[in-house]
């Protein structure tokens, strides 16, 4: 319990500290240092959680399945932080940003983090709302950061399509609310999640029907899921590169936890009816949607950033997919590919930054011979891109082909569609790509100071957990899958 | 809950519902900007007068607090921000009329009797007493959203935004008898952190196209980053 205070906590007085202080050589190194902390207590938590099962009390509940996305929140969070200190300082420097800029940025990463974590770990279905309402309201300042025109046009998208998305995921809430009033005694317990968990047999189909159709519409704005996913690619292109590292690594992650707790609720309290599988059916439907839509704007992208979001749609498509076939294979594969695309993802978008540093550009067009000018950034670009595209030996690779397994097992027509979509994202992806790593470098083109930590330290474990999944981390994964789907894989 | 022998009460608080969904209908039509803020205030009162009937009726004492926060945010702190903000945008005579306003409110009636329709499974519960304004509060969550897409000035989608925020707190007192204490207080700071931040970009957004006007604010296309 104290660990997890501890990793809520440090976020929240980073933020007060990181709003106050005024010289800003200590600000980026006060920002690693708050989410080195957060990370620290995170891991002991997952500690307590794999000795005790699950760690509850205080209106927070932190089991298998979101102590992971704990852990690897604060982590993503501690390695974008050492990412961010160096380039927010170049971003400074050349004027694109002010020191007011910067004191807001720091405060508001952190306030970020905090919402995330906060999302994640509490049991309360309406103190998870206000979290991710919480979240946008962090970020957006930070989109409209350069306060271009193009800039503020994303951050108002995005504050605009965001909010009312989420509106409408109140409005499932208060359903379930309702629901729950008719069954659960305590008033006060109608919105915790293990009390609905518990009784999901009694509540209302009906209502409950109607209430997971605004919630997956709400939720599924901030997963990105087309066509509700307008914002995602102006708000990665337009903010600062680590803030689309943690957005596209972590914000449409902790979206999809959230869709994914409110399916296992929905899918007890339609067990009984004619449709037990309607949740099923929509992740299924918004998925395949979103993957095969995404994987075609892939090709007509011109900016670096936005070509990566629509990636990120893409990935998180597929992964609504697998939850929405569910059972345990799909679902463990699932997890794991949140947990690898988080990864690949983030060291992807920090790679960007030091490219689009490299051209002065964001642009696809004008990037050009990166390998030539720095080899490191490059190579870390292709490595990056081809583990997101799913080479093996990658990680993505093993949860990809455990996906594509699932679908053949349950929905064996689907597997046309998964496999021609990932086809169509490949070659969307490497055709920009190859003339921005190889190729002659425009003349004058220097090489910048890349720091590559987190990129290595990321691909690194993308490699790591495609050649072999550790004991103890696939246990875990089952853990969760378990208690998601009721059995185990392994 | 025993809502038995209220009639006059009951009959009092349909009058109050139903005259928040006119005030979310006049809220759609207004030209003038000062005046969509003052009905936006009175649409806030009127949810807050939902409540303390609600309160009374069913003697919900916890919501007696509702609906002071209701009326301290929504009728009087948001719209004299906005108020604040309309001045120092000097856009107190600003006008702009709705796009095809026969159609508009025509596509407005046709959200109300979805809602009516989309809630049966909810009047079919117990609660009859409220089950009217279920239908109601989706009306108008439907309707700001409604007024968010048509319109395009900055200030009157934040309004849209709103109106949307108070129908889900309409929602979540008539279907629920409120959300616990600490979602509330939640939401409300949200809201109120939100109304900062639209603040923010109203300047913002000026300082970039010279206007509060959203519909110009189309530079973003799926073509970013030809011209660079």
């Amino acid at each position: 319990m104290n660990a997890l205070l501890v990793t809520l906590l440090a976020p929240v007085c980073g933020a007060l500290a990181l709003g106050l202080i005024r010289p800003l050589r200590w600000a980026g190194w006060l920002n690693v240092a708050v989410s080195a902390v957060s990370f620290a207590a995170a891991l002991v938590l997952a500690w307590t959680v794999a000795a005790s099962g699950e760690v509850v009390g205080l209106t927070f509940r932190v089991d298998a399945f979101n102590v992971y996305l704990l852990v690897l929140t604060a982590f993503v969070g501690l390695t974008t932080s050492i990412f961010s200190r160096p380039y927010m300082r170049y971003v400074c420097e050349a004027g694109m940003t002010g020191e007011r800029g910067m004191r807001i940025y720091h405060a508001m990463y952190q306030a970020f983090m905090f919402t995330m974590l906060l999302a994640l770990s509490t049991d309360n279905l309406g103190v998870l709302w206000v979290a991710v309402e919480g979240a946008t309201l962090a970020t957006v300042l930070l989109v409209s950061l350069y306060r271009t025109p193009e800039a503020v046009e994303a951050a108002w998208k995005y504050f605009v399509l965001c909010g009312v998305g989420i509106a409408l995921a109140l409005f499932g809430t208060v359903l379930t609310y309702f629901a729950a009033q008719h069954v659960i005694a305590d008033a006060e317990a109608g919105l915790l999640w293990s009390t609905l968990y518990r009784h999901a047999g009694q509540l209302e189909p009906a209502v409950m029907r109607i209430a997971f159709v605004f919630l997956l519409v709400g939720y599924g704005t901030k997963v990105g899921l087309v066509p509700m996913h307008q914002w995602l690619p102006d708000a990665h292109s337009e903010g600062p590169t680590p803030m689309s590292a943690v957005l596209s690594g972590l914000l449409l992650n902790v979206a999809l936890y959230t869709v994914v707790r409110l399916k296992m609720l929905v899918d007890g309290s339609l067990a009984a009816t004619a449709t037990p599988q309607l949740a099923g059916y929509l992740l299924m439907g918004f998925g395949l949607v979103s993957f095969l839509t995404a994987g075609l704007f892939l090709h007509r992208q011109r900016d670096i950033k936005r070509m990566f979001s629509y990636s990120s749609i893409e990935h998180m498509g597929l992964m609504t997919f697998a939850f929405g076939i569910g059972g345990p294979l799909a679902t463990f594969g699932a997890l794991l590919h949140m947990l690898v695309h988080s990864f690949t993802k983030s060291a992807i978008f920090v790679t960007v930054g030091h490219a689009a540093h490299i051209a002065g550009t964001q642009s696809i067009d004008h990037i050009r011979g990166l390998i030539r000018t720095q080899p490191s950034v490059g190579w870390a670009l292709l490595i990056g891109v081809a583990a997101i595209a799913g080479f093996p030996p990658f990680g993505v690779f093993t949860s990809e082909f455990l996906l594509l397994t699932a679908t053949m097992q349950s929905q064996p027509w689907l597997t046309v569609a998964l496999l021609t979509g990932l086809a169509v994202a490949f070659a969307g992806l490497f055709r920009h790509i190859h003339p921005m790593v190889y190729g002659a470098a425009p003349e004058g083109q220097q090489p910048v100071q890349a720091n590559l930590l987190p990129v290595a330290v990321h691909l690194g474990l993308v490699l790591w957990l495609g050649l072999s999944i550790p004991a103890f981390l696939a246990r875990w994964l089952d853990l969760a899958t378990e208690l998601i789907t009721g059995t185990r894989l392994l | 809950m025993s809502y038995d022998g209220m009639a006059l009460l009951q009959q009092f608080l349909l009058v109050l519902a139903a005259l928040v969904l006119f005030s979310a209908f006049s809220l759609l039509a207004q030209a003038r900007l000062v005046s969509a803020i003052h009905a936006f205030a009175w649409q806030g009162a009127l949810v807050a007068g939902v409540t303390t009937v609600i309160a009374v009726a069913g003697r919900l004492p916890h919501l007696y607090f509702s609906a002071a926060l209701t009326l301290a945010l929504k009728a009087l702190l948001i719209p004299w921000i906005l108020h604040r903000l309309v001045r120092r945008l000097e856009l107190d005579r600003h006008v702009e009329s709705l796009w095809r306003p026969a159609l508009t409110i025509m596509a407005a009636v046709a959200l109300v009797i979805f809602s009516y329709w989309l809630v049966l499974p909810i009047v079919e519960q117990e609660l009859t007493f409220t089950r009217n304004i279920v239908a109601i509060s989706l009306a108008v969550v439907l309707i700001g959203l409604l007024m968010m897409v048509m319109r395009q000035q900055a200030v009157i989608q934040v309004l849209g935004f709103m109106s949307m925020e108070n129908g889900l707190f309409l929602a979540a007192v008539s279907a629920t008898a409120g959300m616990p204490l600490v979602v509330e207080l939640g939401v409300a700071f949200d809201v109120l952190v939100a109304m900062v931040l639209f603040g923010m970009f109203f300047f913002q957004i000026r300082e970039s196209i010279d206007s509060l006007d959203v519909d110009r604010l189309n530079r973003l296309t799926e073509s970013r980053g030809d011209g660079e």
